[in-house]
């Protein structure tokens, strides 16, 4: 079965068509190529939310996956951070959960919040 | 009354950048916000995708604003937080009243002001949506500021107007929070955002976007209920039995922001209707002497890149005009754009003043995907470049030579000339 996707490395954005052997068309060069193959084979994502957060400003804590996740990971991934409860102060890029649904990657603050 | 040399208000992206290009020893430099936090709309907007150009490494926006709010630490600048500017007026100098809890109201004195106040969402008012008027229609951008300041969710069953950059990536939070994101509708027929967001927001999550399609009825007395959309012909018509209805109980509206210049109402500087913002000069100054504005109270950006550089340069020409400039005489040169061009900024060059590292910001009308682009004035062309896969979603970049040199009385041109595919 052929797979549709734009490609999202440059602005040109290649409609590209992928296959069951992995043979990418619709690519003007070889980024798109290794695009495909990579959305297809092990599509990962940069997660970004937020936590619960005890503080004078904010309610919210805002953080990130340290690496891209797989991609279906992402919702286990929310349901985790859904539970986790943190109280001022936090250091920016402090780790908030380890080893986020075993993916080895770490959720870190994006921003400090001093109290 | 407290005298001040620079006053800058607003301490986004944009005032951090010219509060920290703007302090120096020997002046009193104010910087005021009217939140509890410094960083402006980069606090709310939790994802990746800024800082590419500034700080070559891709940056959440609260991490790009914790950057950006260290840079200024060791500055000479006085910060006032939970402060509201609320009037202002040009006598000889600047007058400035602001109101906070602690001092209650004060007016002060400034002999420059540098405005970063920002930007306003559209309403549903201004874009004259049909229908009730229930609970649960709302900005995008302060649906935002709920879930990832505030922390509460504003619908369950949620609808998108407008593919805009804030709109897509609100659908992708707002699934990723447990809702139901049944739809993003956009009026044209191509997305308002950048790709990458249409592919990693909606593609991602099976979210499907209506193009040609606008919101046509909004249903319910008290609590939205349902939202119809229709498709609209070329001509931006209903067409007949397009009608799709969707139970909802939030409708986010993602339909473009405008510069907040409302707090300098009482002043009286040109405006520029094509960007709802000041008409400046290439030191960000506007028709006013000494009044200086940047960032998305100028233009919208897309970047906050172009923001931080912007404001930076807005910042260091406050500070010469306070060394030397004060008084001096302007001649100023129109730039004008052609009409692929949907505006272009600085609108005009003080050509007694220096030339120095001057870009053009410009948007195209349409999407185009080959064009050259000239700048001329007179006969005389300075510029003449390729320029590839220009679209309105993005801002356009143009330098000015260094050795620049421009006659008087005769407008810049600059020229999107489009090449058929
Ligand atoms: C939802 C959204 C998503 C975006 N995504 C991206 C992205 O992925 N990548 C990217 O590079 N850029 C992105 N941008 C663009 C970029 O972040 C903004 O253009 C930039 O941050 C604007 O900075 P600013 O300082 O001009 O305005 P703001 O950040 O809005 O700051 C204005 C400040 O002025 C204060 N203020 C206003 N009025 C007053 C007053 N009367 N008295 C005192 N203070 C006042 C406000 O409280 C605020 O802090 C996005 C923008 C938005 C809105
Ligand atoms: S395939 Fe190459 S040219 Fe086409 S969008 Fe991807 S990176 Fe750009």
């Amino acid at each position: 079965m052929k797979k549709e996707m734009i490609c999202i490395v440059c602005p040109v954005g290649c409609h590209l068509e992928i296959d069951d052997d992995l043979k990418v068309t619709g690519n003007q060069c070889k980024r798109g190529e290794v695009y495909a193959k990579e959305e297809v084979t092990n599509p990962t994502r940069v997660l970004t939310t937020t936590v619960a957060i005890k503080s004078d400003i904010t309610r919210r804590l805002s953080v990130k996956s340290e690496k891209p996740i797989p991609k279906e990971k992402l919702f286990e991934a929310m349901a985790i951070l859904n539970r986790v409860w943190k109280e001022a102060p936090v250091d920016l890029h402090e780790i908030i959960v380890e080893n986020i649904a075993d993916t080895k990657v770490n959720i870190l603050s994006t921003r400090r919040i001093s109290k | 009354m407290k005298t001040y040399d620079i006053v800058i208000i607003g301490g986004g992206s944009g005032g951090l950048a010219a509060a920290q290009a703007a302090s120096d020893p020997n002046l009193d430099v104010l910087l005021l916000e009217k939140d509890a936090m410094l960083g402006g709309i980069l606090n709310q907007c939790i994802h990746n995708g800024f800082g590419l150009h500034r700080y070559q490494t891709e940056l959440t926006g609260p991490e790009y604003a914790q950057r950006a709010i260290e840079e200024l630490r060791d500055c000479n600048v006085e910060i006032k937080m939970k402060t509201t500017l609320y009037h202002m007026e040009k006598k000889q100098d600047y007058l400035i009243t602001y109101i906070n809890q602690a001092e209650g109201e004060i007016t002060i004195r400034a002999k420059a002001i540098i405005a970063t106040t920002g930007s306003y969402e559209r309403t549903r008012g201004a874009i004259g949506l049909p229908g009730s008027r229930p609970k649960g229609v709302l900005n995008a951008g302060v649906a935002q500021r709920y879930l990832n300041i505030e922390g509460y969710m504003v619908g369950k069953n949620i609808f998108i107007l407008g593919s805009g950059d804030i709109g897509l990536i609100m659908a992708r939070r707002m699934r990723l929070e447990g809702a139901n994101v049944l739809g993003v509708a956009e009026i044209m027929p191509h997305p308002s955002g950048l790709t990458r967001n249409v592919v990693q927001c909606l593609h991602d999550f099976d979210i499907p976007l209506y193009l040609s399609h606008t919101i046509t009825d909004i249903k319910g007395t008290d609590q939205l209920e349902s939202i119809t959309i229709s498709e609209m012909d070329y001509t931006f018509n209903p067409i007949k039995d397009s009608e799709k209805t969707f139970e909802v109980d939030a409708l986010l509206l993602s339909v473009g922001l405008i510069p907040d210049i409302t707090t300098f109402n009482g002043l009286s500087f040109l405006k520029d209707e094509r960007t709802n913002g000041a008409v400046v000069d290439q030191h960000f100054e506007t028709s006013l002497e000494g009044l200086f504005i940047a960032g998305n109270a100028l233009h919208i950006h897309d970047l906050v890149d172009w923001v931080s550089e912007e404001s930076e340069k807005a910042g260091l020409a406050a500070k010469a005009y306070i060394h030397k400039r004060q008084g001096k005489k302007k001649c100023l040169v129109e730039v004008l754009g052609n009409q692929h061009i949907n505006y272009v900024l600085p609108q005009t060059l003080d050509i007694n003043n220096t030339l120095k590292d001057v870009t053009l910001s410009f948007r195209v009308k349409e999407k185009y995907d080959r064009a050259m682009l000239y700048l001329k004035q007179g006969e005389k062309t300075i510029i003449k470049k390729k320029a590839r896969f220009l679209v309105p979603a993005e801002m356009e970049r143009l330098s000015l030579p260094e050795n620049i040199e421009l006659q008087k009385d005769q407008p810049l041109e600059l020229i999107v000339e489009v090449i058929p595919s």
